[in-house]
């Protein structure tokens, strides 16, 4: 009988994974399996189903289909194990999930193993995004709440073991004591001994004050750097699984065009070729090595129909408005603006205008599939598992519970960029040879068709009295959507799910938009920082402007698009800190003053007030007095956000200087400040700040998706700038608010939200012209230099 | 397919390759080095980078024909985790990273210029790294931990 080489064993771990569980000296399998153990899940009926089922059903964990609820499991050597469904994306999340833990717990750092984003070992949940991570595990629910659970339970277990109080004892690495007789203390190992404890996750369990905190809160260096600086780290794209074949793919090219013909002779003579895989529109080739597959992909002869055909490039944001049919939302509406307005001393009328932009990681997407017959093992970068592996389970035509993926850490993404297209790529490829398949994408395939941030054309009223106080504020917005992240039912929201036979998300439209009902939110900063947010007579706001409408229109994009860093967020910013800017220029205002004057929420008004002082802000009116008109002018610039309207205060001072005879525009000088409640590691949030900053800038002042009659034309580094290492990066300053009786909220989205709107206003303030479209080229900056001049020169 | 001799980090490999094949795929495939990367393919990034005859070249487009005899460095040349060459150590210290994709280009780019002239200028670094992509944008850290490593290693 042929032995099966170890499918049913499943290729569950990669080399460095198992490395990693056997230098921990315990495997989750391990502790169910072993001899003592003390777990803290969601219920206490499922972990005691697992304990109680024995080695057999522990060895299936992983292909059994159980919903995993287990967030914490210590051994009887005191090792602590931690599960979490958010996952390090180079954010720095490993590394505070690990303080988190050895925080609540009171161990050392690297007594505790990290296992994040397994299907068959964490717990679900969802998408790593949005600067939600610590919102959800940092606070009193989840991993930090579980945390404290066994905490608590083991003091409990100490106060029986010692006959003392549990007032009385202290813990301290791993040891816990009584604090008047230090001989007298107990070790979590021996407390858990040989026994088999399942908690059930407590809400009442206390978490650790921050005033107390001794790991959590301070600038620990993050876990991967060594192993990374040094070339040893195991991205997805380093996954090698035995007899692992090579796969590439064909995109069509052109969008909308549908497959005609493959001829496989084409590629008939090629060494290595193993396979030529079509299903439906999805075209690839697997072969021995990598560069045969790219020889296969590009020597194939594929017949593809025509095109849809795009709309032009150069009027876009004109034809959103006009489009039809709509998705409408009204977020506030006061019911009096056009009134208010009507009666307003002065209205300021101005569009903005924001690109498709890309998330254009630096690696183009990969993934390794191993499927066998229905079972299925994929390593991604996903920043979802368990909903990518729903919709890879479609792909497949096998049940979910066959289905495992495993997150490897990818070249930044910044959102849903080429990881789950790339996944199913491998899934389909694989499946068809029934070998392991690795995919890399081309930079073409990865940059034409993934899944752009939002194309915007915001359309601004705001009113203000005789007093120069804004009376009133109208927000209009167009902007158009195409697929999204995979949802369950939905993996034609990215190109590879597409072209295998699945449809996007339906669009439903809906006009006109009904009013606002419920508890007010912003929904992604479409309310400006400086309304009252108010719904059925309760305000949620930042702001004091009473009279407020806020109407967005979606509409049908011609390409995929999806969550790109501050999806909406950033766009909407731009341009209410650009008109805001504006108004109070109109009114002959300080563009910090003005804002102080429209914000009601204390915790912006103080993150406002910093950056200035830092920044050694010049109160006066924008622009600045006795501008030249040629020669290089100088001016600085201010934004501030509440991100998502309750998750993280920031804002931002820029110095810029135009050279007003090129158009060229250098940022000098960034100084951003951030509260986001209590900072899990001050460093990690500088670090995001900094980047997230300088990205901002780079989306700013260079990027913009284009496209011709028929295909984006923006397929690699020539053709999608992006501000290299070697760019004069201006000084940068960074301000942390930490707050210790608050929730955490979210970081990794918030200063990028604010960049383009303060670089904007700092170019107005320097030259008196206002940019209202993204990226500021040259050739804006010259256009808006000029149409300044004529504007002077005729009245 | 032919056999080719390639010297990487300090050890000789005979290969038996089709000569077109670009190092990139030879150094990440056949010998399972970790450390260049393939970002674009197009020579744009610097993902790819490695060091041969010492200087910082894009393998992703260089043939692997063209090397038989050269002395090929990658980022797993330099150092370990644990016994990091003094750049390495010097991003370490910075914290210099987010996703730690772009590190061959942003680091073997640097130590290039920087073992061909020590004394290098601003403008001669900028000049370097002018095609070389962090998409994180970590630059702030990482132009500091350049300067570290050239400050203190340099002299």
């Amino acid at each position: 009988m042929r032995k099966r080489p170890a499918a049913a064993d499943p290729p569950t771990l990669t080399t460095d994974a198992l490395a990693a569980l056997n230098r921990s000296g315990l495997s989750r399998r391990d502790f169910v399996k072993g001899a003592g153990v003390l777990i803290v899940g969601f219920s206490v009926a499922r972990a005691s189903r697992i304990l109680a089922s024995g080695p057999a059903a522990a060895q299936n964990l992983g292909v059994s289909g159980d919903q995993l609820d287990s967030w914490i499991a210590i051994g009887d050597d005191g090792r602590v194990i931690a599960y979490t469904g958010k996952c390090e994306l180079g954010q720095g999340l490993y590394t505070a999930q690990t303080q988190l833990i050895a925080e609540e717990l009171a161990v050392p750092f690297d007594h505790v193993t990290l296992i994040q984003c397994d299907t068959a070992l964490t717990p679900d949940q969802g998408t790593t995004s949005g600067s939600q991570s610590h919102p959800a595990n940092f606070n009193t629910s989840n991993l930090a709440q579980a945390g404290a659970t066994a905490r608590e339970a083991l003091l409990r277990l100490a106060a029986e073991r010692l006959q003392v109080p549990v007032e009385q004892l202290t813990v301290e690495n791993g040891v816990i004591s009584v604090r008047t007789d230090p001989s007298r203390s107990v070790g979590y190992g021996a407390l858990v001994g040989g026994k088999k404890f399942s908690l059930q996750l407590d809400s009442g369990a206390k978490r650790k004050h921050p005033s107390e905190w001794r790991v959590l809160g301070k600038a620990v260096p993050r876990s991967e750097i060594p192993a990374l600086v040094a070339g040893r780290f195991e991205f997805v794209h380093n996954v090698r699984v035995p007899g692992m074949l090579h796969g590439r793919v064909v995109r069509p090219p052109v969008v909308g065009a549908t497959l005609v013909s493959v001829d496989e002779r084409s590629v008939g003579d090629l060494p290595g070729l193993v396979k030529v895989v079509v299903k439906n529109d999805f075209v690839g080739v697997v072969a021995e090595k990598p560069w045969q597959a790219i020889q296969a992909t590009r020597k194939l002869a594929c017949k593809w129909s025509s095109g849809l055909g795009l709309p032009s490039h150069g009027d876009f944001h004109e034809q959103l408005r006009h489009q039809t049919p709509t998705r409408d939302t009204l977020v506030v509406d006061s019911k009096d603006v056009d009134e208010t307005l009507a009666r307003a001393a002065s209205v300021l009328s101005a569009t903005y205008r924001y690109p498709y932009q890309m998330h254009g990681s630096v690696g183009s997407s990969c993934a390794v599939a191993d499927v066998q017959g229905r079972k299925a093992t994929i390593w991604s970068a996903t920043q979802a598992v368990h909903p990518l592996r729903q919709t890879a389970a479609m792909i497949l035509g096998v049940s979910p519970q066959e289905v495992r993926i495993i997150f490897k850490m990818g070249s930044g993404c910044y959102g849903i960029n080429g990881a789950d297209t790339v996944s199913y790529d491998a899934a389909l490829l694989s499946q068809a040879v029934g070998r392991a398949v690795r995919v890399q994408l081309t930079r073409r395939d990865e940059m034409a068709w993934e899944n752009y941030g939002y194309a915007y054309v915001i359309d601004q009223r705001v009113g203000v009295d005789t007093q120069g106080r804004i009376l009133a504020w109208d927000h209009e917005a167009w902007y158009p959507t195409l697929g999204s992240r995979p949802r369950s039912g939905t993996p034609g929201n990215v190109v590879t799910g597409f072209l295998a036979g699945f449809k996007p998300a339906v669009f439903t439209p809906r006009m006109p938009a009904p009013d606002p009902r419920g508890a007010y939110r912003n929904r992604s900063n479409a309310a400006p920082s400086y309304v009252a947010g108010c719904v059925g007579g309760r305000c949620g706001g930042t702001g004091t402007v009473k009279s407020e409408r806020v109407l967005t229109h979606n509409v049908r994009s011609p390409f995929f698009t999806g969550p790109l860093r501050s999806p909406s967020r950033l766009q909407n910013t731009f341009a209410h800190e650009s008109v805001m800017d504006e108004v109070a220029a109109q009114v002959g205002a300080d563009p910090v003053a003005f804002r102080l004057d429209h914000l009601s929420d204390p915790r912006l008004i103080e993150v406002l007030k910093a950056v200035a002082q830092k920044a050694n802000w010049d109160t006066r009116p924008s622009p600045r007095q006795g501008i030249a008109r040629s020669g290089v002018a100088a001016g600085r610039g201010i934004a501030c956000v509440l991100y998502e309207g309750d998750n993280g205060y920031c804002a931002l001072a820029t110095q810029v200087e135009v050279d007003q005879d090129t158009g060229a525009v250098a940022v000098k000088r960034l100084v951003a400040g951030m509260d986001c409640g209590p900072i899990s590691n001050p460093d990690g949030l500088r670090n995001q700040i900094e980047g997230g900053t300088l990205q901002g800038m780079s989306r700013a002042l260079l990027e913009e998706v284009t496209w011709d009659e028929e295909k984006v034309t923006s397929v690699d580094w020539q053709t999608y700038a992006s501000l290299p290492l070697g760019f004069e990066v201006p000084e940068m300053e960074t301000i942390l608010i930490n707050r210790a009786d608050v929730e955490a909220m979210g970081a990794g989205e918030t200063t990028i939200t604010l960049a383009a709107a303060a670089i904007g206003n700092a170019i107005f303030d320097a030259t008196g012209a206002r940019i209202r479209e993204v990226p500021f080229t040259r050739e804006r900056v010259k256009e808006a230099l000029a149409s300044r001049a004529a504007q002077s020169s005729g009245g | 397919m032919s056999a080719i001799t390639l010297t990487v980090n300090g050890r000789s490999h005979t290969l038996d390759v089709d000569l077109t094949t670009p190092l990139l795929y030879v150094l990440s495939d056949d010998l399972e080095l970790r450390g260049p990367k393939f970002g674009c393919g197009l020579a744009q990034c610097g993902a790819c980078t490695v060091i041969a005859g010492g200087r910082a070249i894009r393998s992703c487009v260089t043939p692997v024909g063209t090397m038989d005899a050269a002395d090929i460095i990658t980022l797993e040349g330099l150092g370990t985790a644990e016994k990091p060459h003094p750049i390495q150590r010097a991003f370490i210290d910075e914290q210099a990273t987010q996703c730690g994709f772009c590190l061959s280009g942003v680091i073997l780019t640097a130590k290039a210029l920087l073992d061909e002239n020590p004394k290098a200028t601003d403008e001669q670094m900028r000049q370097a790294m002018s095609t070389v992509l962090c998409r994180c944008f970590a630059h702030v850290r990482m132009l500091r931990a350049i300067k570290r490593y050239a400050r203190e290693a340099g002299v």
